[in-house]
C-alpha cells in the first residue's frame, strides 16, 4: 500500500472517530429513521475509503460525509415507494442534496445525546444506544465490553430505536424546565461508561478499556456543545483525574490504594487538564455532585505525598456532596476522610452508622474500609475478621490478592 | 401521538368521585387538559372489588373475581390523550393527582 493510501485510511479512521456521531445525528434529524441514518453513515465511510485515496481528502471532511450519507438516504428513500418513506423523501429533498452543505453544519448531537439518554428508555439501552450511535462503537464492540452475547445487545438496541419511534420520544434538546433532570441522566450514562472500563481486572480487556477513552471522548463533545453548563465540565475533570492514576491502580494484578499508588507515575498532562477543566466549571458558580467530587479527587492530585493530603478539605468536600448527593457510599467515603481529620473512632463511628442503616449490605467496601480503620488502630483480631467478609465479597481479582495480602500481615 | 394513560393505584386512597372532583390539584390536572386540548377520551374504573375477569383456556372459559393483574397497584382510570410526544404525555401524566400516590403508566396507542 502506498503512503497516500495510508494518509487516505487514517483521515478516514480519523474522521469516524471525529464525525460519525455527527453524521448520524444529522440524518437522524433529517430522515427521523434511526437505522436508516446508520445504515448510510456506514455507507458515506466505505465511500471515503473508496474516493479519498484517489481523490484525496476533503478539505471538510465532516461536511463531505454529511453530503455523501445525505444523497445516500435520498436514494434509498427514492427506491423505497411506501408511503412514509415519501414523506421522509421529501424531507430530505427540501434541502438540495446538490447543493454544499456550509462548512458550518449546526451541530445535532445534541439532540442525538438527549434522546440515547431519555429516561423512558431502560438504562443499560441508553449506555448502548449512546455508544453506538453517538461514539460509533460497532454492536459487537459494545457487546465485548459489556460481557454480553452479541445478539442479546443488538436485540438491546433494536427495541431501545423501536420504543424511541413508537413511544414517541421526542428527537430534541429538551427544554430549560427539564434539563437539570435530563442533562444528570445523560452525565450518568457517560460515567457508567467510565466506571465500566475503569474497574476492569487488568487483565487482556482491551475492549473494557476503550470505554475509558470513550467517555472520557463523549465528555469532551458535551462539554463542547454546552459550554455554559458546568456539570459536564465537572464530569470531564473526574474522569480525566481518574485516568491519570489509571497506570498506578494495579501492580502486578493487586489493587493498590491511592494511599500506596506510586505518584511519579500519575499522569502529569491529565491532572493538569482535569484542574483546569474543574476550574473552568468552578467559574461557572453551579455546583454539582460532579464538580465536588472532581474537586475531591483533584485533592488527592494535587498532594506530592499521601501524608501531605488535605484530609480537612476532603472530609469538608464529602459533607457538601452529601447534602447535593446523599447516598450511603459517599457516607462511607466520608468516614475514610474524617477518620484522618478527627481520627479513627470518630470515622469508624460513621462506618457503624452506614452499616447500621443495612444499606451497603453486600458491598465489600462497607468491611473492606472498616479493616482498614480497624487495622490502623490495631484491633488486629476484629480487622482480620473484617478482611475476611470482605475478601468474599469482593468483586475482582485485583481487590481480592489486595485484600489477601492485607490480611497476611496481620 | 395518541396515548391511553392509566392512572393507577393501591386503592388505599380512594378518594369519591366529589372529592375527586372537589380536589384542586384534579381541576387544576383537567384545566391543563382542556389548554392543551389534549384529552380525546377518559373514565375511572370502579373498584377492583367489582371487576371480573374472563380466561379461556382449552376451550373452556374461566371466570374468576377481581383484577387480571396481581400487582400492588390496579388501572383504576384510563384517559386518552392527543399530544406531541412522550415528554408532553409525562408532563400531562405528572399533573394527575394519582401520579402522587400511586402512579401513572402512558401507553402509546397502536395506530
Amino acid at each position: 500500500m502506498s503512503a497516500p493510501d495510508d494518509r487516505a485510511r487514517e483521515a478516514v479512521e480519523a474522521a469516524y472517530r471525529d464525525e460519525w456521531g455527527q453524521v448520524v445525528a444529522t440524518l437522524i434529524g433529517v430522515t427521523g429513521d434511526w437505522d436508516l441514518a446508520e445504515d448510510c453513515a456506514q455507507d458515506a465511510f466505505a465511500a471515503a475509503l473508496a474516493t479519498w485515496p484517489r481523490d484525496g481528502v476533503p478539505r471538510n471532511p465532516g461536511a463531505w460525509l454529511t453530503t455523501a450519507a445525505r444523497n445516500r438516504a435520498t436514494d434509498r428513500l427514492r427506491r423505497d415507494s411506501a408511503g412514509a418513506a415519501k414523506l421522509r423523501e421529501r424531507a430530505v429533498l427540501d434541502r438540495d442534496p446538490a447543493e454544499p452543505p456550509p462548512d458550518e453544519i449546526p451541530d445535532e448531537r445534541l439532540r442525538l445525546i438527549f434522546t440515547c439518554c431519555h429516561p423512558a428508555l431502560p438504562f443499560p439501552a441508553r449506555v448502548a444506544l449512546t455508544l453506538r450511535t453517538l461514539a460509533g462503537l460497532s454492536t459487537a464492540e459494545i457487546a465485548r465490553a459489556f460481557l454480553t452475547a452479541e445478539p442479546a445487545m443488538a436485540q438491546r438496541l433494536v427495541r431501545a430505536k423501536r420504543k424511541i419511534r413508537e413511544a414517541g420520544i421526542p428527537y430534541r434538546v429538551p427544554p430549560a424546565e427539564l434539563l437539570p433532570g435530563r442533562l444528570a441522566a445523560v452525565l450518568a450514562v457517560l460515567y457508567l461508561i467510565f466506571n465500566e472500563g475503569y474497574d476492569d481486572d487488568g487483565d487482556e480487556q482491551t475492549a473494557r478499556r476503550a470505554l475509558t477513552a470513550e467517555a472520557i471522548r463523549l465528555g469532551r463533545v458535551l462539554v463542547g456543545l454546552m459550554p455554559g453548563e458546568p456539570e459536564p465540565r465537572g464530569l470531564l475533570a473526574l474522569m480525566l483525574l481518574h485516568e491519570a492514576r489509571r497506570a498506578t491502580r494495579t501492580h502486578d494484578g493487586v489493587l493498590v490504594t491511592l494511599e500506596h499508588q506510586d505518584r511519579s507515575r500519575w499522569d502529569r498532562a491529565l491532572i493538569d487538564e482535569g484542574v483546569a477543566t474543574l476550574d473552568a466549571a468552578l467559574a461557572l458558580a453551579r455546583t454539582g455532585p460532579y464538580q465536588v467530587q472532581a474537586a475531591i479527587a483533584a485533592c488527592h492530585a494535587g498532594a506530592p505525598d499521601a501524608a501531605s493530603t488535605d484530609w480537612p478539605q476532603i472530609a469538608a468536600l464529602y459533607a457538601r456532596l452529601a447534602q447535593l448527593a446523599p447516598s450511603p457510599v459517599v457516607d462511607l467515603n466520608r468516614a475514610v476522610a474524617v477518620a484522618m481529620v478527627d481520627g479513627i473512632p470518630a470515622g469508624l463511628r460513621m462506618v457503624d452508622e452506614v452499616a447500621a442503616s443495612g444499606l451497603l449490605d453486600g458491598y465489600h467496601l462497607l468491611p473492606a474500609t472498616r479493616a482498614d480503620l480497624l487495622r490502623r488502630a490495631g484491633r488486629a483480631a476484629e480487622a482480620k475478621e473484617a478482611y475476611e467478609q470482605a475478601l468474599e465479597l469482593a468483586p475482582t481479582d485485583a481487590e481480592r490478592r489486595y485484600l489477601a495480602s492485607r490480611l497476611r500481615e496481620l | 401521538m395518541k396515548y391511553a394513560l392509566l392512572i393507577c393505584d393501591d386503592e388505599q386512597v380512594s378518594p369519591s368521585n366529589e372529592e375527586l372532583a372537589a380536589d384542586p390539584v384534579h381541576q387544576a390536572w383537567q384545566a391543563d387538559l382542556d389548554r392543551r386540548g389534549a384529552r380525546l377520551t377518559g373514565m375511572r374504573l370502579r373498584p377492583i372489588v367489582d371487576s371480573t375477569t374472563v380466561r379461556v383456556r382449552d376451550g373452556e372459559t374461566l371466570v374468576s373475581d377481581g383484577p387480571f393483574a396481581e400487582t400492588k397497584d390496579f388501572v383504576g382510570g384510563i384517559v386518552v390523550v392527543e399530544c406531541a410526544n412522550l415528554d408532553e404525555a409525562i408532563e400531562i401524566a405528572a399533573g394527575h393527582p394519582y401520579a402522587r400516590w400511586g402512579g401513572v403508566e402512558i401507553r402509546p396507542i397502536w395506530e
